[in-house]
């Protein structure tokens, strides 16, 4: 009898646990805007969901709130959605989750360019509206892609500021996030094309490697290159995690001046190295903004206002209006340059994102 | 009898020795080949670099060998580690004012608490500590990026004196070394010569006739394991201090990267074998991998690959030697 | 008070029956279901519920062998890298001009290679632990597997390779069929054959089973062999669900099937459970995956979650095991001193 007690005892806590903490996630779901716990949504607001890459990135993080900002003020209901690791796995099975709920839109930052196609294919053939912004997907699996900054200007912008602080002269490297980016290779793509140019003659790109978006081997990674490179001048780390573990090690080595890094970086984790001056200044694009012109982009489509066709034009909220234009690979809505940040507007902008 | 134990006695002990000297030769012979390939291997900044970045993996591995030796497996550590960095991370973020000595100590009380739950679980329910850690590894993860609100907590947020830690040195020697040197006299004294140390060796040996001999199992368990927890802990603000960055998925892996150096090291996971020496050579062997691969000129898509082959090698070469020495002696094994 | 359970056998016999772990996973599967049900009104939906197992089904099959591995007290944490591996090559092989048959063929067999070359190591050297050969398998495999994709993705696979992961048979799921066809063949594979009461025998006691003439290493081979094949076939089906692969796929893998053994009431002291719970298992943390995400609960409460129902569910059959425990350790210790 005892042991049916036990075994009672811990099945009820079980799922006592279970349904508090479901009712914890529709609660921290609602904080958020994303409860989904009652089958309200249907008759009512249209419901918007974002997936972004992985859980606990404070990009996605601001990118989510923009998003849910614009879906709000369109008087929808935002689903904020992340998995734990940065794989296509987890974003599959959560699109599928996303797919039962019969969504009205859904927008990816997607953390493959091909594999999410078969499930993107799926969403829109059930009538769900998908577009990509940030990390695209191809122009197979959406609609229509939220572009933060035209790459090749993002490539091209990283080389002419790099060659403006090393005076146009000396080696230089890049160190990515992890091989298998496709945002990153494709501005390294940029950047080795911008270098052709007969203006940097004297420059040369001595490396590409890969910290994995760890901290760990961004610094190793960091330290080979100094010291495989004692001549290098500059380092340029087109990732958040990267720039801001070599601008560490070259605070510590006591390089400032020697070595430049710049590249994209969040203005909260480089302030300190921006002050410091080891990175004269670095791009990246305001996170809140993309969101939130994926969250009109999301409406817009929803509502029937746009297609995804070239030409069409959509009002966004405070952003103003945009238009869809043709890429190379499906159509795009563009936000706009990448914003530069130097020891003039770092204190602003460092509590912000 | 007495004899027969003394000679036994011997020959493990020269197996054991042997098998160091095998690492030792393997980690020299690894490191003339790197020196070859890109001449600024051996010198005094890389080697600095690199006795840093294997200062805290060594502490973890250190904490990690008692594990095994009992028989046991802690997958949670990396996310404890996190854990106990983002705690500390935030709270001087909150308090800049505060001591680092003091950030150290919440990191380790933290750590403590996670390795105490994982040491019930184990010692008092009785849970395999496989399981019981790989569900601790995800409760306390997600409890890390629940704390921090998913946000990160950035290097402009922290005090100097709290990324001082990382970057200063005591006696010339840079902190997180000296940190690591420390600890490593400590479990050489603790586990030769302390009594709870070979208890630990016994129970881990021979868990039956351990208890029969009067070792309070449950104690052992909950020491190790509290032991672990409190070295991640420290580990964690070490990490957060030397990279001035806390993320919610600080060091996920890394506990894989910890038992790896361990096995090198000659720690047996059916417990009771394992040697501190051995354990801090798995650790440089690890290190010097990951010091050496990015110098050398190959491409990075063939470094994990490298990677591997070397650890397989350094394995098998291992095992070969000692069984060699094992057939000269006609020892026989218990399978 | 132990010692009056057990001696009452006629009333613990029949409780013995319902309180088997596996019929605590069903309870649990259906408190899961009700679960879903209450919070969330798009969960008790035909096309969810069967959607959902395409999902979480591509990795259960290496579920199979790891049972058996984990039972002859091993473990093989190299599953995910050869699944990774595995498709690797496929895709290679087809974006080469390779049928897509033969391609799948190639696959299966670089699967089962990786796991026969575990299952070696282990034979050939024999003081080596499970844990460091695969430990460092998962890191070589992984490895070249970015030798030979490097920084590319390959794809673009015949319209119907993707109905293997996204395909359905009248109503039901093509993967669903096959998961359920692997499933009866497991659970008598292991359950009814000599083959299984031998991979108990030698969980149970290791040293006894090559005295009493079972050809240890053989099973041995045999068992990991099959970890590397089931890999492949998850590679097959995971690649079919992504339309394309990369190196960096089915990462961590092999800890999301070592859970779902566990919650299934393997042990890896060896010798205990059954196929069946982990296959229950299976679709106990699937559906509580799906349930829980249909509301849409952040990522960092699902691990939480996770984790606290298998550490919650494992001390339950340690409570339940710990008779027996008490009277099989008893044993044991005679067997020692006699």
């Amino acid at each position: 009898m005892k042991k049916f007690g036990i075994l009672g005892i811990v099945l009820t806590a079980i799922l006592a646990l279970l349904v508090a903490c479901g009712d914890q996630g529709a609660a921290g779901g609602s904080e958020e805007g994303s409860g989904g716990d009652t089958g309200g949504g249907d008759d009512g607001d249209k419901r918007h969901a974002i997936v972004f890459k992985s859980t606990g990135n404070p990009f996605g993080e601001k990118l989510m709130e923009g998003f849910e900002d614009a879906v709000q003020e369109a008087g929808g209901e935002a689903i904020l959605r992340a998995p734990e690791q940065p794989t296509v796995e987890g974003q599959i099975q959560i699109i599928e989750e996303l797919i039962s709920q019969q969504i009205d839109s859904l927008t990816i930052v997607g953390n493959d360019y091909d594999g999410l196609e078969p499930v993107l294919t799926k969403a829109m053939d059930r009538g769900i509206e998908v577009l990509s912004t940030d990390s695209a997907v191809n122009e197979n699996s959406r609609m229509v892609h939220v572009n933060q900054a035209d790459p090749e200007a993002i490539g091209r912008i990283q080389i002419e500021a790099v060659a403006e602080m090393i005076d146009y002269e000396g080696e230089i490297a890049v160190l990515s996030a992890t091989s298998q980016a496709s945002n990153q290779n494709l501005w390294i793509e940029w950047m080795k094309k911008e270098l052709e140019n007969a203006d940097y003659e004297n420059m040369e790109l001595v490396e590409v490697t890969y910290g994995d978006d760890l901290r760990d081997k961004s610094v190793s990674e960091t330290e080979a290159l100094l010291q495989s490179y004692p001549d290098l001048k500059a380092i340029i780390a087109p990732t958040t995690v990267g720039i801001a573990a070599a601008s560490k090690v070259i605070t510590d080595k006591g390089l400032q001046g020697e070595v430049v890094v710049t590249g994209l970086g969040l203005p909260s984790e480089m302030a300190e190295y921006i002050q410091n001056e080891v990175s004269p200044w670095m791009y990246l694009w305001n996170p809140i903004e993309l969101g939130y012109l994926a969250g009109y982009t999301a409406v817009a489509l929803s509502d029937g206002e746009i297609t995804g066709d070239v030409g069409d034009t959509f009002e966004a909220g405070d952003l103003g209006s945009y238009e869809v234009t043709e890429t190379e690979d499906g159509t795009e809505v563009l936000l706009g340059d990448p914003f530069r940040f130097d020891i003039d507007n770092i204190d602003e902008w460092k509590d912000v994102y | 009898m007495t004899e027969k134990n003394l000679l036994k006695h011997i020959n493990l002990a020269n197996i054991s020795k042997f098998r160091e000297f095998g690492l030792l030769g393997f980690i020299v012979l690894l490191a003339i080949v790197f020196q070859i390939l890109n001449p600024a291997f051996l010198t005094f900044g890389n080697l600095a670099d690199l006795t840093k970045n294997t200062a805290i993996l060594s502490i973890l591995a250190l904490g990690m060998m008692l594990v095994l030796i009992t028989r046991g497996i802690d997958l949670s550590i990396g996310a404890t580690l996190a854990l106990s960095g983002m705690i500390a991370a935030l709270t001087v973020r909150e308090f800049p004012g505060l001591s680092p000595l003091l950030a150290i100590l919440i990191g380790i009380v933290v750590g403590v608490i996670c390795g105490v739950v994982l040491g019930f679980l184990v010692s008092k329910v009785g849970i395999l500590p496989i399981i019981a850690s790989l569900g601790l590894m995800n409760a306390y993860r997600g409890l890390t990026y629940w704390i921090s609100g998913r946000e990160w907590v950035s290097a402009y947020q922290m005090p100097a004196s709290f990324k001082d830690i990382a970057t200063s040195s005591i006696l010339g020697i840079n902190t997180l070394v000296f940190i690591a040197i420390m600890i490593f006299l400590f479990f050489y004294y603790f586990v030769n010569n302390t009594i709870t140390g070979r208890q630990i060796y016994a129970l881990g040996s021979n868990p039956d006739s351990a208890k029969i001999s009067g070792i309070n199992s449950h104690k052992v368990y909950m020491l190790v394991y509290t032991m672990m927890g409190g070295l991640s802990g420290l580990a964690g603000v070490l990490w957060v201090s030397k990279f001035a960055s806390a993320q919610g998925n600080t060091a996920s892996g890394y506990e894989l990267t910890v038992i790896a150096a361990c096995i090198l090291g000659g720690v047996s996971i059916n417990g009771g074998i394992g040697k501190v020496t051995g354990v801090l050579l798995g650790a440089v062997l690890l290190g010097v991998l990951d010091n050496g691969l990015p110098l050398i000129d190959v491409s990075p898509f063939w470094q994990m690959g490298i990677e591997g082959a070397i650890i397989l090698i350094a394995v098998l070469f291992n095992t070969i030697v000692k069984q060699t020495v094992e057939k000269s002696h006609r020892l026989r094994r218990v399978i | 008070m132990n010692t009056r359970i057990i001696s009452n056998t006629k009333v613990f016999s029949w409780k013995h029956f319902f309180l088997q772990w596996e019929w605590m996973l069903v309870g649990l599967l259906v408190i899961i279901f009700m679960m879903n049900s209450s919070i969330s009104p798009y969960f008790l939906n035909y096309t969810g519920i069967s959607d959902a197992t395409m999902t979480f089904l591509d990795k259960a099959f290496i579920v199979f062998p790891m049972v058996m591995i984990m039972i002859m007290r091993e473990i093989d944490i190299s599953v995910g890298s050869t699944v990774a591996l595995s498709s690797v090559v496929m895709a290679s092989l087809y974006n080469a001009g390779v049928p897509m048959i033969a391609a799948m063929g190639a696959c299966l067999l670089v699967g089962a290679l990786c796991g026969f070359f575990n299952g070696y190591l282990l034979v050939k050297y024999r003081t080596l632990s499970a844990v460091i050969v695969t430990l460092s398998t998962m890191i070589l495999y992984r490895g070249i597997a970015y030798m030979i994709l490097e920084d590319q993705s390959a794809g673009g696979f015949p319209t119907w390779f993707s109905f293997l992961g996204w395909g359905y048979v009248g109503p039901v799921p093509f993967i669903l069929i096959l998961f359920i066809i692997f499933a009866i063949g497991a659970v008598l594979l292991l359950q009814k054959t000599t083959f299984g009461r031998r991979v108990y025998a030698i969980g149970s006691n290791p040293v006894a089973s090559r005295y009493s003439g079972i050809k240890v290493d053989r099973m041995k081979l045999i068992v990991f062999t099959l970890a590397g094949l089931m890999a492949a076939i998850t590679a097959i089906f995971l690649t079919s669900r992504m339309g394309s692969t990369r190196p960096n796929v089915a990462n961590m893998y092999e800890l999301d099937v070592i859970a779902m053994v566990a919650l299934g009431g393997i042990s890896t002291a060896g010798g205990k459970g059954k196929m069946l719970g982990a296959i229950l298992a299976v679709f106990v943390i699937g559906y509580l995956q799906y349930g829980l995400g249909l509301i849409n609960i952040p990522a960092q409460v699902l691990l939480i979650v996770i984790g606290v129902l298998l550490i919650a569910s494992v001390t339950v059959t340690n409570l339940r095991g710990k008779g027996k425990f008490q009277k099989k350790k008893s044993r044991k210790s005679v067997q020692k001193a006699s």
